[in-house]
Order: C-alpha cells, then sequence, then structure tokens
C-alpha cells in the first residue's frame, strides 16, 4: 500500500477505534489476494491475455483440482504445529493403484475380468485411504513419533507398495469413461449444457475507447468490438449466478442478525466492497468458464471439499480444537480437549483427501501410474505456507490455502504460456514460498529481521 | 576500608507494568560470602539478572561497580569477562553432552576448528578435582545425579576464571548431603580469595556460610546484616523479609461457609520423570462451600503439582489417594472428567499453560467450555462474541474489543481472560494457582474483588500463593505445604506471616534431621 494511500485510511480508522492491530491483520489477512492479482497481472499483461483466456482458466482449476484438495488436508496438519505430511504423493499413488486394479479387473486383485462397480471402487479407495492415514496417525498421535519421521517412513514404504501393485506397469482408465466423467478427466467431463445459446461478448475497454476515438476524427475504420461465442454455457453461467445469490443472500443475512442483536459488525462499506469484490471475481470465473465448455464437474468436487472444510474448521468445535492444539497444545490439553485425537483426525483426514485427490488425479492422466503423485505433498505444504498458514501452527485458513494453491497454479501457467524453462519455474516457485514464509515469521516478531541470539 | 570488589547503585528496573527493583544498592567486599535473601517475586534473580548483563545496560537505571569501574555489560559474555559468573537456578547442561564438553560449551579450549580434546579433559579433571568429583570428565551429564551436576555448573564457572561467583538457589534441588558439600566447597573457596553471591530460600544455610546478608522486599533493599556485628539468626532474618504493614490492599467480604465441598485424602504423586521423587507426599485436605482456601509455601513444595494432579492427573506418575466431592468419591482420570465435575484449574503460567496468545480473547474465553456456545458441535459464533463481552465486562478486562489478540494484552488483563475463561465453564471448585502473579498492584485488587465474588456465589476457591500478605489477606483458612507435605493448618485470622515461615522452617529442619 502507498503512503498516500493509507493516511486519510488512518485517520478514519482512529476514528473508527481501529487500532494498529487491526491495520496489521488487515494487511496480513489480504497481502495474499494482493500478490495474486499484481502476479495475475503481470502475467496477463505479458502473455497479452492469453492467461485469462477461458480456455485457460478452466485448465487452471482441472490442473490444480489435486493441489486444492490435498492442500486443504496439509492445513489441517500445519495447524497443529507446522506439521507436514510428506507420504502424501505416495498414498495418492498408493489409493490410486487400488482402485485402478479394482475398477479395471481381471489381475491378482480382482479376478473378474469386468472390475468392481464404480461406487464400490470409490468407496475401497476412501476407505483405503482412512486406514493409511489412521495408521500414520496413531504413531504420530499416541505414540508420539515426530510426523515427519513417521510421514516420511510412509512416503516410502507406499511408493514401494504402489510399484509392487501395479508391478511397475501403469493401468490404462481409457475403457472405463464413466468413472473419468464423473471425476473429470478429459474433454467431455463438464456438467452438461441445457441451453445452447449463442452470445456477442464485448470486447475489452482500451479497444471500445480507440473506436470511440476513430469516430471523434472522422474515419470509417472501426476495430471490430465484439466477438461471438458460440456455445455459450448457459448453464454454467446460471450455477454462477445461484452461487452468487445464496452467498450474498447468507452474508446479509447474517449480517441483520448481527445488527439486530447488536453484535460487532463490519462497517457498511467494507461489507460492500467485500462482497462486492468477491461476487465479481466469482462471476468472473463463471463467465470465463462459460465461454469455454463450462463447469468442469471436478470443479464440483473440489468446491464440494472447499466448502465442508472451510465450515468445519471455521464453525465447529473440532474445527477450534485444531486452532487451540497449534496456538497452545498445554492449554489446550488444560481445557479438557484431547489432543492426542486432534492430531489423529488430522492425519486420518490427510489420508482420506490423498484418496480423493487420487480419484481426481487418476481421472485426468485417465491412467494409475507407479509415478504418480510424485512431489504432490510438496505443492500441498507450498500452498498452505504461501496462503498464509504458520509455519508454528494455529494460525490458517481454507479461503487462504486456496488462494495460495491458485496463485502457485498461476505461476505455473503463466510461466508455460510465456515458455519458462520448467526448471526456472520451480526456482521462481521456490522463491514465492520461501518470501511467503519469511513475511509470516517476520511480521510475527514485529518487523525484526533478524531472530535476538 | 573495606576493599569493596563490586557496588550496584540505585538500582531501578521496570518491566511493563511492574516495577521489578526501585534504587536497590549492594555493596559486596572482597572474598566474602554475601547471601541475598527474600520471599518470592522480591527482585533477588532480576537483580542478579542485572548484574550479569542478561538485562543490558540501559535497560536499567543506576551503576554497576566493579572492582573500582563502572560497568556497561551489553551481554553475559561481557560480565564473563571480567569474572562474574551465574550458575541459575535450572541447571544448563547439555544432558547428552560429557561433562568435560559441558563445561567448557562455548568456551571452547583450542581452535574454532580444530577442538583439543586431550587439553579439555585434562583441565576439565582439574576444575572436577577443585570441586571434589572423583567422575571423569567424559561421563555423560545424564549419568550423574543433580547433586554432581551442580558442582559440574561450578567447576564449569571456575573454568570461566570465576572471581565473582553468583549462585542463585543452588541447593534448592538437592539433598542435605549434597547441599552441605555445596556450602563447604564455597566456604573453602572463601579461603582462596573468591567473593561469593548466594541466593537462598534455606536460612539456615544463609546463616552457616555468609558474611552478610542483604535483605530485598518488594524489589528495594530493607537492610544489610553483618555477621560480625548483627544478629543473622532466622528469626532476625524472616522479620526483614516480611515486616511489612498491611494495609486496606484486600477487600472485605461477607463470610458465608457451608459444609465441606471437595476433600483430597492421602494424596501421593511422583515426578514424572524421576520417578522415584515424590513430589506430593500423603496430603489430605479439604475445602468448604464459599470457602477461600489458602495454600502457602516457597516455590517448589509441590502446590502446582498437587493442584495439577488433582485436575485430572494433568501431572505426575503413580498418583494415589481419594477425591471426594459433596461427600461423594469421584476419579478423575482426565482434565475433560474434571470439568465435568466442576473443578478448574487456573495455571500459574498464563502464557504456557493457561492461553492461547495468537488468539482473540473470545476464543480463549470460551475454549474450556465450547458445549456452551455450540450446538451439534456447530459453533455459534454470535453467541460466543456475547459471552465474552458478557464476561469481559463482569471481570473489567481492558481492551478494544474481545477479536483483540490475548498476546497483545498487558499481564493483569490476561489474567483476567484466563479467569473469565475458567469462570464460563462454570466451575464450584476453582483452584487459582499463583492469581495475582507478575500484574500491578490495582489489578491485583480486582482480582481479589473477583475471587470474593466467586465465593460469595457460593463456589469454593483454593488459593495457592507464595505471596504470604495475600495469603494472609485473603484465606480463611491456610494449609502450608513445604517439600511435598502439609506442615500445618491454621484459621486465616490467626495465621501471621511469622508463624507461616517458622512452620516451613522448622519442617524443613525436621526433614534434615530425619536425612
Amino acid at each position: 500500500m502507498t503512503t498516500a494511500n493509507s493516511k486519510p485510511k488512518k485517520k478514519k480508522f482512529a476514528k473508527l477505534n481501529i487500532n494498529k492491530d487491526h491495520l496489521q491483520d488487515f494487511i496480513k489477512k489480504y497481502t495474499m489476494i494482493f500478490v495474486l492479482v499484481i502476479v495475475y497481472g503481470f502475467f496477463a499483461f505479458k502473455t497479452h491475455g492469453t492467461i485469462a483466456a477461458p480456455m485457460n482458466i478452466t485448465s487452471l482449476i482441472a490442473q490444480n483440482a489435486y493441489v486444492f484438495i490435498l492442500a486443504v488436508g496439509m492445513l489441517l496438519c500445519i495447524l497443529t504445529g507446522g506439521n507436514i505430511d510428506l507420504s502424501v504423493g505416495s498414498v495418492v499413488c498408493f489409493t490410486g493403484a487400488v482402485g485402478a486394479m479394482c475398477l479395471v479387473g481381471d489381475n491378482w486383485l480382482v479376478r473378474g475380468k469386468e472390475g468392481l462397480p464404480l461406487g464400490i471402487v470409490v468407496l475401497i479407495m476412501l476407505v483405503t485411504g482412512i486406514i493409511i492415514g489412521a495408521f500414520q496417525g496413531f504413531f504420530i498421535a499416541f505414540v508420539r513419533i515426530p510426523p515427519f519421521i513417521v510421514t516420511l517412513a510412509g512416503m516410502l514404504a507406499f511408493r514401494g507398495l504402489s510399484n509392487v501393485l501395479l508391478n511397475g506397469k501403469s493401468i490404462s482408465l481409457s475403457g472405463k469413461p464413466t468413472f473419468m466423467k464423473i471425476f473429470g478427466g478429459g474433454s467431455e467431463c463438464y456438467v452438461p449444457d441445457l441451453f445452447h445459446v449463442a452470445i456477442y461478448v464485448p470486447k475489452i475497454a482500451p479497444i471500445v475507447a480507440l473506436n470511440n476515438l476513430f469516430a471523434k476524427m472522422g474515419l470509417n475504420f472501426r476495430l471490430k468490438d465484439t466477438i461471438l461465442v458460440n456455445p455459450f454455457n448457459l448453464t454454467c453461467f446460471l450455477i454462477g449466478l445461484l452461487a452468487i445469490a445464496v452467498f450474498l443472500a447468507l452474508q446479509i443475512r447474517g449480517r441483520m442478525v448481527k445488527l439486530k442483536k447488536g453484535y460487532e459488525t463490519d462497517k457498511l462499506w467494507v461489507f460492500i466492497l467485500k462482497n462486492a469484490v468477491i461476487t465479481l471475481a466469482v462471476l468472473w470465473v463463471f463467465f470465463k468458464l462459460s465461454c469455454d465448455r463450462g463447469l468442469p464437474n471436478v470443479f464440483i468436487w473440489v468446491m464440494l471439499v472447499i466448502l465442508i472444510y472451510a465450515y468445519l474448521t471455521g464453525n465447529t468445535t473440532i474445527g477450534r480444537a485444531f486452532y487451540a492444539v497449534g496456538g497452545n497444545e498445554k492449554a489446550t490439553k488444560l481445557s479438557g480437549i484431547n489432543t492426542n485425537l486432534v492430531y489423529f483426525i488430522a492425519y486420518t483426514n490427510m489420508g482420506l483427501l490423498a484418496s480423493v485427490a487420487a480419484l481426481v488425479s487418476m481421472a485426468r492422466l485417465s491412467s494409475a501410474q507407479p509415478t504418480a503423485g510424485n512431489s504432490y505433498e510438496m505443492d500441498a505444504i507450498g500452498s498452505c505456507f504461501i496462503g498464509g498458514a504458520s509455519a508454528y501452527g494455529g494460525i490458517g485458513t481454507v479461503p487462504g490455502v486456496i488462494i495460495g494453491a491458485i496463485l502457485m497454479g498461476v505461476i505455473n501457467l503463466g510461466m508455460s504460456l510465456m515458455s519458462v524453462d520448467q526448471n526456472m519455474c520451480k526456482v521462481v516457485k521456490g522463491v514465492v514460498l520461501l518470501a511467503a514464509v519469511f513475511f509470516d515469521v517476520v511480521s510475527k516478531r514485529r518487523g525484526k529481521i533478524i531472530a535476538k541470539n | 576500608m573495606a576493599d569493596i570488589i563490586l557496588e550496584m547503585k540505585n538500582i531501578t528496573k521496570t518491566f511493563p507494568g511492574v516495577k521489578a527493583l526501585d534504587n536497590v544498592n549492594l555493596k559486596v567486599e572482597r572474598g566474602e560470602i554475601h547471601a541475598l535473601v527474600g520471599e518470592n517475586g522480591a527482585g533477588k534473580s532480576t537483580l542478579m539478572n542485572v548484574l550479569s548483563g542478561i538485562y543490558p545496560y540501559g535497560s536499567y537505571e543506576g551503576d554497576i561497580v566493579y572492582n573500582g569501574k563502572v560497568c556497561k555489560f551489553s551481554d553475559i559474555k561481557d560480565s564473563e569477562q571480567l569474572g562474574i559468573v551465574i550458575i541459575h537456578q535450572e541447571l544448563a547442561l547439555v544432558p547428552y553432552m560429557s561433562i568435560g564438553e559441558n563445561m567448557f560449551l562455548g568456551n571452547e579450549r583450542g581452535h574454532a576448528f580444530k577442538i583439543n580434546w586431550n587439553e579439555t579433559h585434562k583441565l576439565a579433571n582439574e576444575y572436577l578435582k577443585v570441586v571434589g568429583l572423583k567422575e571423569s570428565s567424559r561421563t555423560l551429564i545424564k549419568d550423574i545425579g543433580v547433586g554432581k551436576q551442580q558442582m559440574v555448573e561450578i567447576a564449569k564457572a571456575l573454568a570461566k576464571k570465576a572471581k565473582l561467583l553468583i549462585l542463585d538457589e543452588p541447593t534448592s534441588s538437592l539433598n542435605e548431603e549434597d547441599s552441605k558439600a555445596l556450602l563447604d566447597l564455597l566456604l573453602k573457596f572463601k579461603e582462596d580469595g573468591m567473593t561469593s553471591i548466594i541466593i537462598s530460600h534455606k536460612l539456615n544455610e544463609v546463616s552457616y556460610v555468609a558474611d552478610k546478608i542483604t535483605v530485598i522486599r518488594d524489589g528495594a533493599t530493607i537492610e544489610t546484616l553483618d555477621k560480625k556485628t548483627d544478629d543473622i539468626s532466622e528469626s532476625r532474618i524472616i522479620k526483614g523479609m516480611v515486616g511489612r504493614e498491611l494495609s486496606d490492599r484486600f477487600p472485605k467480604r461477607e463470610k458465608n461457609i457451608g459444609g465441606i465441598k471437595f476433600e483430597i485424602k492421602n494424596w501421593s504423586v511422583y515426578h514424572p520423570l524421576y520417578m522415584e521423587r515424590k513430589v506430593v507426599d500423603n496430603v489430605s485436605i479439604n475445602v468448604r462451600k464459599g470457602e477461600v482456601l489458602g495454600i502457602s509455601g516457597l516455590m517448589g513444595a509441590g502446590r502446582t503439582e498437587l493442584a495439577m494432579s488433582v485436575f485430572g492427573k494433568s501431572y505426575g506418575e503413580n498418583i494415589t489417594g481419594e477425591l471426594f466431592i459433596d461427600g461423594k468419591k469421584v476419579v478423575l482420570h482426565s482434565v475433560q472428567q474434571a470439568i465435568k465435575h466442576k473443578l478448574a484449574y487456573v495455571t500459574e503460567d498464563r502464557k504456557v499453560n493457561g492461553l492461547i496468545l495468537s488468539n482473540p480473547i473470545k476464543i480463549n474465553t470460551t475454549l474450556a467450555n465450547l458445549d456452551a456456545v455450540s450446538k451439534y458441535k456447530i459453533i455459534d459464533k454470535d453467541k460466543e462474541y456475547a459471552e465474552a463481552v458478557k464476561y469481559k465486562d463482569k471481570l473489567k478486562t481492558k481492551c478494544p474489543t474481545v477479536n483483540q489478540n490475548v498476546g497483545n494484552l498487558s499481564g493483569g488483563n490476561q489474567q483476567k481472560v484466563l479467569l473469565s475463561k475458567w469462570m464460563f465453564a462454570n466451575p464450584d471448585i476453582l483452584i487459582l494457582d499463583e492469581p495475582t502473579r507478575g500484574i500491578d498492584v490495582g489489578a491485583k485488587y480486582e482480582i481479589y474483588c473477583i475471587i470474593n465474588q466467586l465465593v460469595s456465589e457460593g463456589k469454593s476457591v483454593i488459593m495457592i500463593s507464595s505471596e504470604l500478605p495475600e495469603i494472609l489477606g485473603m484465606c480463611d483458612r491456610i494449609y502450608v505445604m513445604n517439600e511435598g507435605r502439609i506442615v500445618g493448618e491454621m484459621k486465616g485470622e490467626d495465621a501471621t506471616q511469622e508463624k507461616i515461615m517458622s512452620c516451613i522452617l522448622q519442617s524443613s529442619a525436621k526433614g534434615e534431621a530425619a536425612v
């Protein structure tokens, strides 16, 4: 933020009885959104808008679906005190291998030529994930072996077991279109369009302005300022509108209740601004998706995971326990919360979400491979820390880590569109991760860069 | 003219909200053993931390004159260079390193890139001989007892070429035999010309070794007694330590004491790590409805351990004994069960065991009783907010909103949030462990008012405190605890500071005689 901006704001804040802590919290809370907008803008400029093309918005979601799902699970682990789960990639691979073998059949695990029914397969995968998570969680929570070690062991073991299961070969799922359609791989995996309409979309403002300029100058020459979108997926767009309507209704209702009971609320302008920004962002994404092939099926699964876990962490006593354990485990224990159980739930849940990610990534790759899920854990961990989760635990939100994951995805996509070398891409991601955690640590120390010796 | 090695002039040190030292003066002669005595929190350790540079020059007012020169230490290295070495109450040894490695930790022999281990161990063995240890310098620290570890600390100080040795409660964790050996060692050093400052609660030891005794009370020097000219009997020292007037620092309350609410019988607890050590020894106490019960004693008497072991076995091993609530026997295996039986333990260490500093007031307030603000495990955040505000107003917590992070509050207000948290859990029996530690006088008064309010609502309060005036001013009945045992019980109106202190000292003497 520039100083010119913040001066009048400060005055206003003083009047509104908002102190420095609030301001710091505010900046900290929304930093990554500002960064995301700036980075996105940078890539939009560098790629001449290609990154904002409908097709790329779709692929941003589809390519990163597994990251969103895993990052949410990883957040719970990190909340308990900066603990990470290194085994995630291997567990994705293992549950994927189990699932693929059950689905395709005709192997030592499932004899039948047809394989098992889809529902059963999904159930088997989820249960496998939960069992693996619980197994690791047991050693972490009750035996109290450091998570780093337990999950490192898991990372090695399940990678090895996946190879054993798959016999070193990959299993193709091309014969199972229903599975891929439901979990969103391939080109047909979109929510079907019911309307089949076409629309003209006005082109962006500069061209319109240029045309106006031509008109003023008396020239007959005009740039084409609309494009035909055919088909425009109206179903997708309507779903977006519906989602926004529900969201706004809930927000307004919540505010009304608060005002009625005399509780503290955001200032009206903050409330309007916040919701306007969210509404516009969602609208923009849905518009772009509608211009492409519509709502990817995988988007629904991702949203489901995000919404469920955002609610769990933010509004339930179980969620509260995660934050409390990370904030001060001793105090939490003395408040009558079973802290062992909290650790156990965190890692069991990670196993569950790893199997969900396995469903999604298997459908995308349309196969189960011995190398699947390689370094997925690093994407998840990186997203969490970039998204504002504290490396010491106790701080971090689901929306935050989703922003983190989107930022990572945007950097990946943007750099590949700019045809930057894959290796440089890794360097940039590394720098971004370090910068994010640097910010977290230093801001906790009230701006002092060097720790007191 | 006496040869003064150290003079501390008008030392004043303030912490946010608390004046820990107020114009303290200390004069130490070369070659003497000087004792610093005072109650817990009187400022002894703070004074020594100022001297050793832990609180650097500039963070306090006044001068330190050492060997005739004003010193401006910026850290502990500076003071050690001049031969001022402090040995802290908690041993600072690395258990999995050898004696020799520990002795020269940060002071390694040889070259930075090539430690001379032969010289290290040769020197270490020499110093070990000086302090009377027969162990090899290659023995690991974890393999020797606490008494010997304390001797290693002293040897380590000698290795730093100490000229002025400061010992903070050196015998607090030692048995009689080890203590005697340590004190004799100090006397031997004195003959060799070493100057020592010793901080101790054990007045018999102080009388035994000290040439001069400086009494500190409430952050100020009260008097310095000289062995040659003054009476330094224990009762004389106690008088100096506690001789303060009691004014109306404690709010009055209507007494309305009912029947026995909570009873602990034959309660024994062992240390979780050193399992042969009994920290609570066959304690039987009871508290009545509407009563403020005090448990007095020195630090390390086993009071916190008693309270935490009762509170759902959150401390200790091999816990034996029985608990009765309203005459009915209860078994509390976990904190959850303790809370369900309407017990609350308000910790002495609010930052470590009590609060989540990175979370707002409202979340801390409801943490121990989340079910009261939630339905089907879903938290009603509006209700949570309203409850937090209610308790904030009730306890007069000073904060802009309950969304404020607890870490940003002052000590007194943090303590109030901690109290809100446990009041919100709606207990019948509250164990308050040092409820006024580290907070200023005004906030203390408000905490006392809250305690009065609690008992007037018919709750029972067990107050653990090391501050004698507070125990005397607030409690209806007082147990005195020492070395894990209850060594005295008296009515609040009969109790005096001298009585309590002599209870403690007599029991110590008995215990020592028994050994």
